[in-house]
């Protein structure tokens, strides 16, 4: 039985650990970026499949809105970020970005 | 039937989230991106969350994406895309998400977790219905923080980013 | 006549006087005109017109029990008795304090043209005024304290002027010796004067001879076989024996000739010598008979000594150090033979001719250049005034009538004769070296005026350069040679200058053999047979010195060529400068060499205690650095480590610290499932697996 809980909950799974994997391991900042909304849309998914097979009610769903809604704002500030950056820089590895470095 | 349609899909959102997370090319994780998207608003739909489905190709891939590509567009050189994407520190960011994967997993596996189905129904008047009662506050909330991020982002982005007193 | 208060008021001034000169011109000769020469000599001058004030004063008195006296305490300690200062005047004083301001006066006026020229010419006026000042104070001294005091004074004027070149090293040499030597004598006089004080318990002299009589037993305890006051009076006497140059401290008074002619004058025959003289003078009365038969033997060896190494000399003022000294023995001798009176006429007399004397000497000296008598001759026809004075005063000296010293010494002769005659033992002694010794001192003083004034110049060049003196030179010449005649001793001397009544108590005193008339009658008879027996010899001593000098000038070469040793031997002044230095002075230096060896281990004790403090702050050193500082740096150090590692953490790349963050969440959010989820129930894959609280993974099949 696919259309169940368990496997749905082990994709999201894996959907949130190749997120993290991309958040952190990608020099590009807009990589890091992507990372984050995979994160983001495995625990929608989540959401969705306990609503689904486990409460019976719509408050899963209601949170994964609010959810995108975040992940939009998050996404459209972290770009400006990024893009400011990129102004001053002109590079967007996150490597670069290092001035708050205890130097030892 | 639906089981393997929805496996399909699931495929879907793993390989493509695969591609995003190793592909050396930029633009190519961006087009992955775009292909999890679809397949997760498509896992939406099995799991009775239509209007879900559709917020999320028309903000993730319609908004979010198109954002991120612009990104990619502007912050890369066509002629040094490969470059700008290689990772660093691959082995401890495997680790942790493997280490990541293995915990929700077999915690998530021992809960036990109560069995209670979705009725098989549209789910835009309920969730209408919730945000403007149950879920009011967060959803005002949410509105102001959209206001602020538009104007945060609008200035952070700005392209004469000077100092006050210069 | 001058009332007491007069008398003892001109005293102090006379006293005083040339302690202010020397006050003042110590600190500003160089201010002063002339580098202030007149300062002294007015003083001295002034000093002069006072003591003749002084000495008028007694004669219009003629009284020989004149004294006056006036003293004021000087400090008081608990327990002991007042110590008092003050001055006593009798006819002797008078005498002696025209002697001395006369002969200062005089010789202060010959120094302004003998030492004319010299750099320290100012300071010399000051140490002529400090030695007067000193001289004066043993003479007006009531007390055996205060004339330590000015005795201790007049050595130090001494050792000033001796040495007063003292770029000469053969001047600082003697100047160190003259001290020293007296410092020999002045111990026993130290202990002389304490043996009374301890005993008496006064140093007034007039308060010793009033308590003496009923002394008590410490006069006749016996030490080492002689009373103790005899010791007394031997330990005083040793203060005359060094400072009036008698055998055995005689050695320093030939050296002492290395100062200026003139301090050899004032100093070294006329005053300071005489003042031990004047001492045992003074003493008389408490003199035992075999102390005072001490003081006798050891002025006729001084005398006798003397006058043979006076016969040797080629220096012209050795010679007359050498005459000095036996001339000393003279007075000595006749004071220790009980002629009080033909002692101190002895030193009345010699004053005026020996400073004559010596000053014709500096006069030849600073004609001439030079003290050596094979360099002189023929000098009567260049310095026909020094001439005449010198051969005034050595007529004097051998004692030819009618020159003061053939009374004076033909009352010292007298005296040993009627020793001899009261005694009739070993006492021929005394007669016998008495004429002997003046023989003698005829002989080697005229065979200085012949080798000197007559026949031709031995050193051409020195001879041609001769000329007289200057007036300031010459003046007190001749009035030394004019107080050489015998006729201003005469009448009054013997009459004023009375021997004082002996002090001694009954059971020391003399036994008295001969009555009062029979021993007038021996000294009579004694006093006519000196003169005979004093001129024959005197006359002899003169023609064989013409013999040796003027007759046959080959003869002294003869006679020396005949007795090589013996000739030697008084050269060298009986060897006594070898003696003293091989067995005191050597004896002296050993044990300082000692003592320098001793102190040199205790340097070494003391170096090795400050090696080992410096070691053990060197290991303290060592222990504290690399012990204690090793355990607080390398705390330090941990902690930087610490911290360097804690720092480690914030690389400031993004992605450490998210992968943090993701670590952290993950373990929340497992803690909070395994911990407040008890009740699992594994799929049936993974049954035998619970999680349990505290996460201890168990297998349960």
């Amino acid at each position: 039985m696919i259309l169940a809980l368990h496997p749905t909950l082990i994709v999201s799974a894996a959907l949130f650990s190749l997120g993290l994997y991309t958040v952190l391991s990608r020099r590009n900042a807009v990589a890091v970026l992507m990372g984050v909304e995979l994160i983001l849309n495995s625990a929608n998914l989540q959401f969705a499949a306990f609503s689904r097979f486990t409460t019976g009610k719509l408050d899963g769903q209601v949170f994964a809105l609010f959810v995108i809604v975040l992940a939009a704002a998050e996404a459209a500030v972290a770009l400006a970020i990024i893009l400011a950056i990129h102004h001053n820089a002109r590079s967007i590895q996150v490597d670069d970005a290092d001035r708050l470095r205890d130097d030892v | 039937m639906a089981d393997t349609l929805y496996l399909a899909f699931l495929l879907l959102i793993l390989a493509s989230a695969a591609i995003v997370a190793f592909s050396q090319h930029i633009v190519r994780s961006a087009f992955a991106l775009l292909l999890t998207f679809f397949g997760v608003a498509g896992a939406y739909v099995f799991l009775f969350a239509d209007f879900l489905a559709g917020t999320q190709l028309l903000i993730y891939v319609g908004g979010i994406l198109v954002l991120i590509l612009f990104a990619v567009m502007l912050t890369n050189r066509i002629s040094d895309i490969r470059l700008s994407s290689e990772s660093r520190g691959k082995g401890r960011a495997a680790f942790v998400s493997l280490l990541a994967f293995s915990g929700i997993v077999v915690s998530e596996l021992c809960i036990p977790w109560p069995h209670k189905p979705l009725p098989d129904q549209p789910t835009t008047a309920g969730l209408g219905e919730a945000l403007l009662s149950d879920y009011l506050l967060p959803f005002e909330a949410i509105s102001i923080l959209l206001l602020v991020v538009m104007v945060g982002a609008a200035v952070i982005a700005r392209r004469d980013w000077r100092r006050p007193d210069a | 006549m001058l009332s007491h208060d007069t008398v003892a008021a001109l005293a102090l001034v006379i006293l005083f006087l040339p302690l202010a000169s020397f006050t003042v011109q110590i600190f500003s000769w160089k201010r002063l005109p002339r580098q202030g020469d007149w300062l002294p000599t007015s003083t001295m001058a002034v000093c002069l017109a006072l003591a003749v004030a002084l000495f008028a004063n007694m004669q219009a008195a003629h009284d020989p029990a004149f004294r006056v006296a006036a003293s004021t305490t000087w400090f008081r300690v608990a327990g002991v008795p007042a110590i008092s200062m003050g001055l006593v005047v009798d006819n002797l004083t008078c005498v002696m304090l025209l002697v001395v301001t006369l002969v200062s006066f005089l010789v202060h006026l010959f120094s302004t043209g003998y030492m004319h020229g010299d750099p320290r010419y100012g300071r010399y006026f000051a140490f002529l005024s400090l030695f007067s000042f000193s001289m004066l104070g043993i003479v007006l001294s009531d007390n055996l304290m205060a004339l330590y005091i000015f005795w201790e004074l007049v050595g130090l004027s001494s050792y000033l002027l001796i040495g007063f070149w003292f770029e000469k090293d053969s001047a600082a040499q003697a100047c160190k010796k003259a001290f020293l030597t007296t410092r020999v004598g002045d111990v026993g006089m130290f202990l002389g004067i304490m043996i009374l004080y301890l005993n008496l318990g006064t140093f007034n002299l007039a308060e010793i001879f009033h308590r003496l009589p009923e002394a008590g037993a410490w006069a006749t305890t016996e030490f080492l076989g002689l009373p103790l006051l005899t010791w007394a009076g031997i330990g005083l006497f040793c203060g005359a024996i060094g400072k009036s140059a008698q055998f055995p401290l005689h050695v320093w008074l030939p050296d002492a000739m290395e100062g200026p002619t003139p301090v050899s004058a004032l100093i070294h025959a006329a005053t300071m010598v005489a003042a031990g003289v004047y001492l045992t003078a003074r003493i008389c009365p408490l003199l035992t008979p075999a102390a005072l038969t001490f003081v006798a033997v050891i002025g006729l060896t001084t005398a006798f000594l003397a006058a043979t190494i006076a016969l040797v000399q080629n220096d012209i003022k050795k010679v007359l150090a050498y005459s000095t000294i036996s001339q000393l023995g003279y007075m000595i001798m006749a004071l220790g033979l009980g002629g009080y009176g033909a002692g101190l006429m002895h030193l009345t007399t010699h004053a005026m001719f020996k400073a004559c004397l010596f000053l014709g000497s500096g006069s030849v000296i600073h004609a001439l250049h030079s003290q050596d008598l094979r360099e002189m001759g023929g000098l009567r026809r260049k310095l026909p005034l020094t001439f005449a004075t010198f051969l005034i005063a050595t007529l004097a000296i051998a004692g030819i009538w009618p020159f003061s010293g053939f009374f004076s010494k033909d009352a010292v002769l007298a005296q040993t004769l009627a020793s001899f005659l009261e005694h009739r033992d070993w006492h021929l002694v005394f007669p016998v070296v008495g004429f002997l010794v003046a023989a003698m001192t005829a002989f080697y003083m005229f065979r200085l005026v012949f080798l000197a004034f007559t026949g031709s110049p031995r050193d051409a060049h020195k001879h041609d350069h001769a000329h007289e003196s200057p007036p300031a030179m010459a003046a007190p010449l001749m009035v030394l040679a004019t107080l050489s005649f015998g006729f201003w001793y005469l009448g009054w001397f013997e009459h004023l200058i009375a021997s004082p009544a002996t002090a001694l108590p009954e059971a020391l005193r003399a036994a008295q053999d001969l009555s009062a008339g029979a021993a007038q009658a021996l000294h009579e008879h004694a006093h006519h047979l000196a003169v005979l027996l004093s001129s024959i010899v005197a006359v002899s001593g003169i023609a064989l010195a013409f013999l040796f000098y003027v007759l046959m000038p080959e003869l002294p070469g003869r006679v020396v060529g005949a007795f090589p040793t013996v000739h030697r031997f008084l050269s060298d002044k009986w060897r006594f400068d070898d003696l003293y230095r091989h067995v005191p002075v050597m004896l002296t230096l050993h044990v300082s060499a000692l003592c320098a060896r001793f102190d040199r281990a205790v340097d070494w004790v003391v170096n090795a205690f400050g090696a080992a403090a410096k070691t053990l702050s060197v290991w303290a050193g060592v222990l504290d650095r690399d012990l204690v500082d090793a355990a607080v740096n390398g705390i330090a150090e941990r902690v930087k480590e610490l911290a360097r590692t804690a720092r480690s953490f914030q690389t400031g790349q993004l992605q450490t610290y998210a992968t943090f963050l993701a670590l952290g969440a993950l373990a929340l959010v497992i803690l909070q499932v395994a911990l407040t989820d008890s009740s699992f129930e594994l799929p049936h894959l993974l049954q035998g697996w619970s999680l349990s609280e505290g996460l201890n993974l168990v297998w349960r099949p």
